[in-house]
């Protein structure tokens, strides 16, 4: 048999004439549409591929995107920052988290400003990693920094399975996962405290395939039910997203409202149970989780559960954590662009005191955040 | 600039320029400085003039090893000006306790690439540093060179102008991200690491006028691109598909969320001729490296920028690689 190449599983889906073909599709069904539709891609790494591949250059002016919150360095709220600061200053600490994270500004500075301060701070490709550098420090603890959304939270429940069950004693966590429908409730339902009015602009829902591997597609079953906006779960690469767009544009043609699955290749209903139940032995929901430009958000972050708090950080070094929240900067209008209300454009400081270099608010945190995509493609957009 | 230096400042991109020019050039300006070339060319064009650090880690790695890459790296710089390498100086720095055979197994290597470049080491300098000081050895080679081609320069490029890309890119990068501790990867892929006085000489004899020749280290084919842009003020259009990249970098950067064009290269250059020259060049440097192609024209559409244009005809810019090179996470 021949061997499967990782090339197999992206080779096609970037093919130049598929997206020339379904951009015509879009063209053509976007002529029938009574009004302008707004979609928005919740994640991150869709808003990656739309800007890598210059995608809004294929489309219609009836058919915008409005580029989410589903970046999960970007929606982390400053003092949770300053927290991966202050851990990795601590004595005998080694600091462990994923990548970009590495990067994100808090009030005290980056942890790459900790790490040349002299702190250990280091970045790994998968959690797992931290059991050898907690055995090869074994006069050291590890605090594993554990940030993302659906789709890294088992990566983080295999590692805490792993530790309880070889007892290992130097391996600590701190907790930010969040989750991805609660945040797409917030900004259909809830205030906007700059503009004070429940408006948002958001037509309909590219939902991120990765995060429906692990959770299904079921997840979003409440989205066209309940609030009137259909999703269609989509893959990453430029073909799967022009398709999903496509499927989106349909439905409003149609006068559907429904969930579908552009990703079928991978994704179903129920998504993977075994992961899930993983995640609900270690984690449960918070009450409440502060997101960077958009507040708090009920039910949306993830903590270790109180029979497993000798493994959280976050209570362990309470007595040294802040925990005022920090505001961003009050003329940043991250909350308005991610619902759709408004452009990076219109934001005051958009491109003079917050770049890329010196983000002051969320969306241009990362490459993946509305604002840097726009201060980078500037006038290709 | 920031109160202090992080690993972003090295990182051969925006943060990395932003240190030398508000650090080093402000104090040390001078008019051969300033033009910020691979090499400085002194002596009334006779001479080029270069040094480098090497603090790569693994030591060892596919296809190659430090030593090799401090020789490879200041011979490179030299040969991108048109200069054949004759002097060298070698200093290093060792950490207590480093294994003496390792040690001569780099100097071994060193003495086959000065070999292949014609060069000899007439200088250099040896310290040992507490265990800790340095992470086991770090070397620091400068180079002097004898120019055989002249006027080569990132600033001379214009409207029309072709540019070449040596070999397939990013593999140097990919190796040694791929041989790094943490990763498990299995790859057979080999560094790119080589000397190129030899392709030079070749570039030079077959007689076509070279406009500009880069090296594309720390920071990749994007940053040489991004360096001549702005240099000469003009625009380049990159044909995103015809970049060669092998599959298994490829491979790597799909899955830790890289593009091969930011990845370090340290046998890979980038040539720019005139349209005229075009056919010529790529006979020269099919000759070498079969997977060298044209990648880029020069035009002056967003002047200062470097344009990538899809096969399904969207454009973007692409900006110098920002900050330490991490995956991406989701």
């Amino acid at each position: 048999m021949e061997e499967l190449q990782l090339k197999n599983l992206y080779d096609n889906f970037r093919d130049g004439d598929t997206i020339k073909a379904f951009a015509k599709i879009i063209a053509e069904d976007a002529k029938k549409l009574q009004k302008p539709i707004n979609i928005m891609e919740v994640c991150g790494g869709h808003t990656h591929t739309i800007m890598k591949f210059g995608l809004p250059q294929l489309l219609p002016k009836n058919v915008n995107f409005i580029h989410g919150p589903g970046c999960p360095v970007c929606i982390m709220p400053k003092e949770r920052i300053d927290h991966a600061y202050v851990l990795s200053m601590q004595e005998n600490v080694i600091l462990v988290t994923l990548g970009d994270m590495i990067k994100v500004p808090g009030s005290n500075g980056s942890l790459q400003d900790a790490r040349a301060k002299g702190a250990d701070v280091r970045f790994v490709y998968s959690p797992m990693e931290c059991i050898k550098i907690a055995q090869d420090n074994s006069d050291k603890t590890v605090i594993f920094f554990a940030i993302g959304f659906e789709t890294t939270t088992p990566m983080t429940a295999v590692l805490v399975e792993q530790v309880i069950k070889s007892k290992i004693s130097n391996i600590l966590f701190h907790i930010n996962h969040v989750t991805v429908p609660e945040v797409m409730v917030e900004l259909i339902d809830s205030r906007d405290v700059h503009v004070d009015s429940y408006n948002n602009e958001i037509d309909a829902f590219l939902g991120p395939s990765h995060v429906s591997v692990i959770a299904g597609s079921k997840i979003y079953d409440k989205f066209p039910k309940d609030y009137g906006r259909p999703v269609v779960v989509t893959g990453f690469e430029p073909v799967d997203a022009m398709e999903g767009i496509s499927m989106i544009v349909k439905q409003f043609v149609e006068k559907r409202c429904e969930l579908e699955v552009q990703y079928k290749r991978v994704v179903n209903h129920d998504g993977n149970l075994k992961a899930q139940d993983l995640i609900n032995t270690y984690f449960e929901k918070m009450s409440l989780f502060r997101w960077r430009g958009l507040g708090n958000v009920p039910d949306s972050g993830l903590k270790l559960k109180d029979e497993y708090e000798k493994y959280d950080a976050e209570k362990i070094y309470k007595s040294v954590l802040p925990i005022a929240e920090i505001e961003d900067h009050k003329l940043c209008i991250c909350g308005d662009i991610l619902r759709g209300m408004a452009k990076p454009q219109e934001c005051t400081i958009f491109g003079t005191a917050c770049k890329p270099t010196t983000p002051i608010g969320s969306c241009m945190v990362s490459s993946e955040g509305a604002c840097a995509a726009y201060y980078k493609y500037g006038n290709l957009i | 600039m920031t109160k202090t230096i992080t690993i972003a400042h090295g990182n051969g991109g925006e943060e990395n320029n932003e240190l030398i020019k508000k650090v080093f050039y402000k104090h040390f300006e001078n008019d051969i400085l300033s033009k910020s070339e691979d090499a400085a060319v002194i002596e009334n064009g006779k001479l080029a003039f270069t040094t480098d650090s090497f603090t790569v880690s693994p030591l060892f790695f596919p296809g190659g090893d430090i030593g090799k890459l401090a020789v490879c790296g200041t011979c490179n710089d030299l040969a991108m000006m048109g200069a054949k390498p004759k002097y060298m100086t070698c200093s290093v720095i060792i950490e207590e306790g480093f294994p003496t055979r390792d040690l001569e197994k780099i100097v071994k290597s060193m003495k086959k690439e000065l070999e292949i470049n014609g060069a000899i080491v007439v200088s250099g300098d040896t310290k040992v540093v507490p265990r800790g000081s340095v992470d086991k050895l770090f070397i620091n080679t400068t180079g002097i060179g004898e120019i055989e081609y002249k006027g080569i320069s990132a600033s001379h490029l214009k409207d029309g102008m072709s540019i070449f890309v040596s070999r397939d890119v990013g593999t140097h990068g990919a190796t040694i991200f791929a041989a790094r501790e943490g990763i498990e990867l299995e790859s057979k892929l080999q560094t790119d690491c080589a000397s190129l006085y030899p392709e030079v000489k070749k570039l030079i004899d077959s007689g076509i006028e070279i406009i500009a020749l880069r090296d594309a280290t720390r920071g990749g084919v994007s940053a040489v691109l991004n360096e001549w842009a702005k240099s000469s003020d003009v625009c380049i259009e990159v044909v995103e598909e015809s970049i060669p990249v092998q599959e298994e970098v490829r491979g790597i950067c799909e899955m830790l969320g890289f593009e091969a064009v930011d990845l370090a290269n340290e046998g890979t250059y980038v040539l720019c001729v005139p349209k005229k020259d075009e056919a010529k060049a790529l006979e020269v440097l099919q000759e070498t490296h079969k997977t060298s192609t044209l990648i880029a024209t020069v035009s002056e559409q967003y002047k200062g920028r470097v344009l990538l244009n899809s096969s399904w005809g969207t454009k973007r810019f692409l900006d110098l690689p920002t900050g330490e090179l991490l995956p991406r996470i989701c």
